[in-house]
C-alpha cells in the first residue's frame, strides 16, 4: 500500500509539513507536495533514494476544477530499484512560477521549456527559457483549457454542408 | 555490327512542344523533402521494391536542381515559411504534389498549429489521398503528373522566351 | 596571430540527413563544432490537445502518427495505459499477438534506422537492402490490419480482429530469414574500415551523463546501463519470454549500432517464442462496457449494432484517477500519462516521447567533433520528429 512505499515513508519522515496528499491508484503512488519544498524533495529523492531518472515532467490544467489551476507532475524512476514514483505540486494561476528542476536533472531543460511554451508556467533559474514547439512570436499557450483547439482565429470544421 | 538500327535512316517528325514535354516528363526530379509519415512511404517508393528510378525520377537534395516538390506530410504553421522558401528557390517549370490527407486538407489534425491543406499557399498539381498513401498511390500520382505535363502547350516557345506556357486545368 | 571568429551555419529543416524537419543552428570553429542549438516544433500538430477532445477509442489512430516508424509500439503503450486505467484483463492470445507485432515493429524501426544511418554516413547499399526487408514487415501489417503504416490494429481490451490463417506462416518465414539478412548488413558494416572510422569514438556519452540527461532505450544501453523495461517492469506478458538485453561498453556510436543489431536478433527470438505460445482463443476481453462487440454481433443483431454505435460515438466513462504506462519502444521509453476526471475523454493525455528527451543529448555528444560527425550522431540517436513535436 501507499503508506508502506519506501519513498513515502522517508518523505513523511523528512518533509512531513510539506506533504499535501499521498494517493495510490492502480499500483502507482502519487505524492503531492507543496510548491515551496519541491526542489528539496526532488533532490532528496534523487540523491538519497536513488530515483535517478526523471522520466517525465509535465503539467495539467484544471481550469475551474481545482482551486489552484495548474498541477506540475514529475515522473521519477529508479534504475537500481526499478520502481516509479510520481510527485505533483500545485501551481496557482496568479503565481504562475516555480523553481526549475534543471538543477537536479539536466533532462528537465527541454521538458520545462515545453511546459513554459504550452502552459505558460515560468521557471525561475532555468538556463534557457524560450518557446520550444511553437514559433517565437506565437500568442497564447495552446494546452491551456481556455485556448480553443482550432486556434483563436478559426472556426472548427463542421463537416460538409452541401 | 554495332547497334541495330530498326528504324533505318528515317526522320521522325514531331512538334517541339511534344519533344520538350516528353523530356520533361521523363526526368521529373523531385526534392527530397520529407515532412512526416508520408515521407517514409516516399522513401519506400524510392527504395528497392518500387524503384522510382525507372521513371527517370531521381531525388535531388537541392531545390535548385529539382522541378517537382512532393509535400509529403503534415504542414504546420511553423513549417509553412520554410516550404515557401524552398518552393521559391526551385527553377521554372515546377510542379507540386500534395501527398497524403494532411497535405491535401489537414487530415485528422484540425488543430491550432496545422495548415489546413498546402493549397492555401502553393499551386498544387496532383492530390494524392491516403494516410499515408501506398507507394502505388504515389506512383499513380506521379504518372498523373506526367500526363499533365504531356498536355502542356507552348512549352518550347516559353523556354526560349516566346509567350506564356499553357498549363491545362486538370490531367 | 590572426584573429579568428566562429561561423554560424543553419542545418535544416530541409536537409536530407536531419531525419525529417529538425533544424540545427551550428556554431563552427573551422570544421569543429562549438555549439549546437536544435530548433524543433516544425511538425507540432497538437496531438495532446486534440486528444482532450476525443474519446479513448478515438485517440488510438492519433498514436499511430507519433513515431510513424513504429506505429504498433505506440498503440501498445496507449492501450496498456487505458487498460490500466479501466482495469481490463486482456486474453492471452491478444497479448501474444501484441508481443509479436511489437517485436516486428522493433525490427521495422531498427531496419529504417540502419538504412538511414548507413545512408547518412555513405553506405547506400544497406539502405536498399533494409528497405527490402521492411517491405515484408509492411506486408504483414497489411495482412492483419489492412494498412501499411498507420495500422490502428490494437483495441482497448484486445485486438480489432483475429489474425488471418497465413499470418503465422508469414511471420515465421520472415524471422527465419531475418538473421541471415542481419549477417549481411554486418558483413557490409561491422568490419568496414570506413564505417569504423566514422562510428568508433563518435558521440561518446558516459553512463552518468546519459542518465542525467534522461536517455532511454538503445541509446542508454549503448552507454552500458543494463536497463530494459520489457525485462525490469514487464508489461503485456513479457515476463514469459527469454531474451538478452545487450549493453555497450565504449558509449560510442559503434556500440549503439551493435546494441541495436543484437536487439534485432533478440526480437526475432521473442517472436519465435511467441509464435510457439500462440493458442486459439478469444482476442477481445469480455468487458462490454469498454470493448467493441465482435463484428458478427454487429452485423447480425440489433443489440450488437446499438452496442457498437454507443461505444463508437460516446466511448466509455473512465474512473477518476491518473495512470502512467511506460513501454520499451524501439527508441526508448515511451510513456503515456492519462489524467481522467471521470468523463469519456481524458482530462489530459501526456505523451512522453523517447526521441524528445534523447535529442537533448545531441549537444553533449557532438560538441568538439567535426561537422560531418554530427550526421552520425543524429543517426545514432534514432530520432523521429513525429514524436518529438507531437
Amino acid at each position: 500500500m501507499a503508506e508502506n512505499n519506501r519513498a513515502v515513508l522517508k518523505l513523511k519522515e523528512k518533509f512531513a509539513a510539506s506533504i499535501i496528499d499521498v494517493v495510490e491508484f492502480r499500483g502507482e503512488v502519487t505524492v503531492t507536495v507543496a510548491k515551496s519544498a519541491i526542489i528539496e524533495v526532488l533532490s532528496f529523492l534523487k540523491h538519497s533514494l536513488t530515483y535517478n531518472l526523471l522520466t517525465d515532467l509535465t503539467a495539467v490544467d484544471y481550469l475551474g476544477k481545482k482551486e489552484e489551476r495548474f498541477m506540475m507532475v514529475y515522473q521519477l524512476y529508479s534504475i537500481p530499484n526499478k520502481d516509479r514514483l510520481r510527485i505533483k505540486t500545485p501551481v496557482a494561476e496568479t503565481d504562475c512560477i516555480i523553481p526549475t528542476a534543471t538543477t537536479v536533472w539536466k533532462t528537465a531543460n527541454w521538458l520545462e521549456r515545453e511546459v513554459f511554451d504550452l502552459f505558460g508556467i515560468n521557471f525561475t533559474g532555468h538556463p534557457d527559457l524560450r518557446r520550444i514547439l511553437m514559433t517565437d512570436d506565437w500568442i497564447g499557450h495552446p494546452l491551456r483549457k481556455d485556448y480553443p483547439l482550432q486556434g483563436p482565429d478559426r472556426e472548427p470544421y463542421k463537416g460538409r454542408l452541401s | 555490327m554495332g547497334v541495330d538500327n530498326p528504324l533505318g535512316d528515317n526522320v521522325i517528325t514531331t512538334s517541339l512542344d511534344l519533344l520538350v514535354n516528353w523530356s520533361r516528363k521523363s526526368s521529373i526530379w523531385p526534392m527530397t523533402f520529407g515532412l512526416a509519415c508520408c515521407a517514409i512511404e516516399m522513401m519506400a517508393t524510392g527504395a528497392s521494391h518500387n524503384d522510382l528510378d525507372r521513371f527517370g525520377i531521381i531525388f535531388r537534395a537541392s531545390p535548385r536542381q529539382s522541378d517537382c516538390i512532393i509535400i509529403a506530410g503534415t504542414v504546420t504553421k511553423k513549417m509553412l515559411p520554410v516550404i515557401m522558401t524552398v518552393y521559391e528557390q526551385m527553377p521554372e517549370p515546377k510542379w507540386v504534389i500534395a501527398m497524403g490527407a494532411c497535405a491535401c486538407s489537414g487530415g485528422i489534425f484540425d488543430t491550432y498549429s496545422v495548415v489546413q491543406g498546402i493549397d492555401e499557399a502553393l499551386p498544387v498539381d496532383v492530390y494524392i489521398p491516403g494516410c499515408p498513401p501506398r507507394p502505388e498511390a504515389l506512383l499513380f500520382g506521379l504518372l498523373k503528373l506526367q500526363d499533365k505535363i504531356m498536355k502542356e502547350r507552348n512549352s518550347f516557345g516559353n523556354a526560349i522566351g516566346l509567350g506564356e506556357r499553357y498549363i491545362p486545368e486538370a490531367a | 596571430m590572426a584573429a579568428t571568429e566562429t561561423m554560424t551555419l543553419n542545418m535544416g529543416p530541409q536537409h536530407p540527413s536531419t531525419h525529417g524537419v529538425l533544424r540545427l543552428i551550428l556554431e563552427l570553429d573551422g570544421e569543429v563544432i562549438v555549439k549546437v542549438t536544435p530548433h524543433i516544433g516544425f511538425l507540432h500538430r497538437g496531438i495532446e490537445k486534440l486528444s482532450e477532445y476525443r474519446t479513448y477509442h478515438q485517440i488510438l489512430p492519433l498514436t499511430d502518427r507519433l513515431d510513424y516508424l513504429a506505429p504498433m509500439s505506440n498503440n501498445l503503450g496507449y492501450i496498456l495505459a487505458v487498460e490500466k486505467l479501466m482495469a481490463v484483463e486482456v486474453p492471452d492470445r491478444a497479448e501474444t499477438i501484441r508481443i509479436i507485432m511489437a517485436e516486428l515493429t522493433r525490427l521495422e524501426s531498427h531496419l529504417v534506422w540502419i538504412a538511414c544511418h548507413a545512408l547518412d554516413i555513405g553506405a547506400m547499399t544497406v539502405f536498399i537492402y533494409a528497405f527490402r526487408e521492411r517491405e515484408t514487415v509492411m506486408e504483414i501489417y497489411e495482412l492483419i490490419s489492412g494498412a501499411r503504416m498507420t495500422s490502428n490494429f490494437f483495441r482497448v481490451g484486445g485486438l480489432s480482429q483475429d489474425v488471418p490463417d497465413e499470418f503465422v506462416k508469414k511471420v515465421s518465414d520472415f524471422i527465419d530469414v531475418m538473421p541471415g539478412y542481419l549477417d549481411q548488413y554486418e558483413g557490409l558494416l561491422t568490419t568496414n574500415p570506413i564505417w569504423l572510422k566514422r562510428t568508433v569514438g563518435n558521440g561518446v556519452i558516459s553512463a552518468e551523463d546519459a542518465i542525467d540527461i534522461g536517455l532511454t532505450g538503445p541509446a542508454l544501453r549503448g552507454s552500458g546501463v543494463d536497463w530494459d523495461l520489457r525485462r525490469d517492469n514487464p508489461y503485456s506478458g513479457y515476463e514469459k519470454y527469454q531474451f538478452k538485453v545487450p549493453t555497450g561498453e565504449n558509449c560510442d556510436t559503434f556500440d549503439r549500432y551493435k546494441v541495436r543489431l543484437i536487439e534485432m536478433r533478440e526480437a526475432c527470438k521473442i517472436v519465435r517464442q511467441a509464435l510457439d505460445r500462440l493458442k486459439p482463443g478469444p482476442v477481445l476481453a469480455d468487458c462490454p462496457q469498454v470493448c467493441y462487440p465482435p463484428k458478427e454481433n454487429v452485423y447480425n443483431s440489433i443489440e450488437g449494432l446499438i452496442h457498437h454505435f454507443k461505444i463508437a460515438s460516446e466511448g466509455f466513462p473512465a474512473p477518476e484517477g491518473e495512470v502512467y504506462q511506460g513501454v520499451e519502444a524501439p527508441k526508448g521509453e515511451l510513456g503515456f500519462y492519462i489524467v481522467s476526471d471521470g468523463g469519456n475523454k481524458p482530462e489530459r493525455l501526456r505523451i512522453r516521447p523517447p526521441s524528445f528527451v534523447n535529442l537533448q543529448a545531441i549537444e553533449q555528444m557532438s560538441v568538439g567533433s567535426m561537422i560531418a560527425d554530427l550526421v552520425a550522431v543524429i543517426g545514432t540517436l534514432d530520432i523521429v520528429l513525429g514524436e518529438i513535436d507531437r
